[in-house]
């Protein structure tokens, strides 16, 4: 199920990230408060999260795997299944739609070969995803690609985005 | 400033001075444009004069609701032995809205310094900024304020040479409009899924990790060191219109106008101005068809009722809309209002938390049906059955983002009933895809 299924399974809490989660513990009065911290630190570390991630969450804030999938699952950016090298997020909300964001939609599925939302590229480069408004509404039309924030796009300069994520 | 674009001369500059300005986002740099000065300041008061200077000032809360910010920090309790918390939401997602995302990314140091001011002001012993997870750039640049400032003593163990510990923490959001709602917020920085909580009680009494809690939003806090520097009664001299509406706001302005971006307004400046001479106004050879004023929950408005309208709390209350966040989504003569209804409503259904039955079968169910209008497969009946499904989301679930949902429907329907009747009669369809 973790997409290394010949590979075994490498805890992601060791070593540096182990540190980074244990440096965060004094800033809360509760462990549980790290999880989406926490999430964030495997996704970091590994790309997305996988199920036995998610264990290793519950068991490093005493909290059940059960319970870790349900906050997990609630939020849209965890990714719970690979995804392509460069994660497209566009923002097809109604004050870029009316200028133009789902043209841009369109054009970034033709041009990456994704053909469909969530659909990652037959090569792996791309997987291109609609977003709820990105807070980004006087910029559309705005692209989140993995952590960069891209202002303006528009239908005629996607080739020109696309070419700078090999 | 209108970022990108220059400071008009009928902007009022206090928040935006700096936006576009990248030497402001050092503690340096902040410092040499008059940064820092209020948290010295006020470290020197009690946190009763730092409230009292606040409530004077008519600050009203910047993030959509408008309530007195001075008022909602006395409800804080005094002497009562528990730790407070201050959280700053930065989660800013109501679709039209970016202007905190400005403050985020160009005056870091602006919000670092609210947030400890009100932070003194309510006794709290950390202040929680809880940004959303799409915010990547504003999320390096401020956590790299947040560090600068520890290192510069500004915060930490001996504030400014206080002897007062002001704490400040970033915590991440991870894509969910509901956590934009203070009490869902509270629940996700916990480690929960984003489900809004019954009040009372209220947060000021049980908020997050059950101690008294204040949330305030970014533009909010960050308007805080202005009024304690030039004080209250400085603040409160600006406004164009109501003695209700105070000082300045920042209104980010979108859609088919030709200059879009985050205008800073003394408040009460005719609507007009805003959307024609800040914003450029409508494209060549457009007209001007709709403005939803304050972020996508708040009524639709026509050209009439923004005709004269003074942009402040009370003048747009009295044109049936909301100033709410301030995200102005301008709107002319190539929009489908039916298609912008539906979209809206998407956007309400995919960001249910889902806990109100309500709220999940009613978002849903209204975007089913506009989709089908839009398809050409619309029935007579389905006007009533969307304000029916309206009237059952409004006033009936824990938090308000089912009335949002209604509320483009509503107001949709109300003003622009004839394009709805075109759907249904057949004269009009498009190849809208069902998705839900």
């Amino acid at each position: 199920m973790s997409g290394h299924d010949t590979v075994p399974y490498q805890p992601v809490f060791v070593g540096e990230t182990l540190a980074k989660l244990e440096a965060l513990y004094p800033k809360y009065p509760e462990k549980r408060a790290l999880l989406l911290p926490a999430l964030w630190l495997v996704q970091e570390a590994r790309g997305w999260v996988p199920p036995e991630a998610m264990h290793e969450v519950a068991q490093q804030l005493e909290l059940t795997a059960a319970y870790v999938a349900g906050v997990a699952t609630f939020y849209t950016m965890y990714h719970l299944h690979p995804v392509g090298r460069h994660f497209i997020q566009v923002c097809t909300t109604s004050p870029c739609g009316i200028c133009g964001a789902e043209d841009v939609a369109r054009e970034l599925l033709v041009q990456t070969g994704c053909r469909d939302l969530g659909a990652t590229s037959p090569d792996g480069r791309f997987t291109v995803v609609e977003v709820e408004c990105l807070g980004a509404c006087g910029f559309a039309t705005p692209l989140l690609i993995n952590d960069d924030f891209i202002e303006s796009v528009s239908v005629d300069t996607v080739a020109s985005v696309l070419a700078r994520y090999p | 400033m209108g970022y990108p674009h220059p400071i008009h001369p009928k902007e009022t500059p206090v928040l935006s001075t700096y936006f576009g300005d990248a030497e402001a986002r050092t503690v340096a740099g902040w410092k040499a444009r008059g940064g820092y000065q209020a948290l010295q300041k006020a470290l020197a008061m009690t946190p009763e004069q730092i409230v009292d200077e606040v409530k004077a000032s008519g600050l009203r809360g910047r993030g959509g609701a408008g309530f007195p910010t001075g008022l909602k920090w006395s409800f804080m309790p005094k002497d009562d032995g528990k730790p407070h918390y201050l959280c700053c939401n930065a989660d800013e997602s109501e679709p039209g809205t970016f202007k905190d995302r400005e403050i985020l990314r160009w005056t870091p140091h602006a919000l670092i310094e609210g947030c400890a001011i009100g932070q003194l002001a309510i006794r709290a012993e950390t202040t929680y900024i809880y940004i959303r997870g799409e915010f990547t750039e504003p999320f390096h640049v401020l956590t790299a304020a947040v560090a600068e400032a520890y290192a510069a003593g500004i915060l930490g163990a001996d504030a400014m040479g206080s002897g007062k510990r002001i704490d400040i923490v970033i915590h991440r959001g991870a894509g969910a409009y509901i956590c934009g709602e203070e009490t869902a917020l509270m629940n996700s920085l916990e480690g929960r899924r984003g489900n809004p909580r019954i009040k009372p009680p209220f947060p000021a009494v049980s908020g997050v990790f059950a101690k008294p809690t204040t949330i305030n939003n970014v533009e909010t806090l960050a308007a805080v060191p202005h009024i304690i520097n030039r004080g209250a009664a400085w603040y409160a001299s600006l406004t164009l219109s109501s003695p209700k509406s105070l000082g300045t706001k920042l209104i980010s302005v979108c859609g088919h106008v030709q200059r879009p971006g985050v205008y800073e307004i003394t408040l009460g400046l005719p609507m007009q101005e805003l959307i024609y001479d800040l914003a450029g106004g409508m494209r060549p050879g457009r007209t001007l068809k709709a403005v939803i004023p304050g972020g996508s929950s708040v009524p639709i408005m026509t050209p009439a009722e923004v005709d004269g309208c003074p942009t402040d709390y009370e003048g747009i209350v009295s044109r049936g809309s909301m100033l709410g966040s301030g995200g102005m989504i301008v709107m002319d003569d190539t929009t489908d209002i039916v298609y912008q209804v539906m979209r809206l409503a998407r956007f309400y259904a995919h960001e249910s938390c889902a806990q109100c039955t309500n709220c999940r079968e009613g978002t849903a169910w209204t975007t089913r049906v506009l989709e089908r209008m839009l398809a050409g497969k619309g029935k007579e009946s389905d006007i009533d059955l969307l304000m029916s499904l309206a009237d059952n989301m409004t006033g009936k679930t824990i938090c308000v983002l089912s009335d949002s949902c209604a509320t483009p429907v509503v107001s949709g329907i109300g003003k622009f009933r004839s394009e709805f009747d075109a759907y249904i009669s057949g004269a009009r369809s498009l190849d809208v895809v069902e998705v839900s």
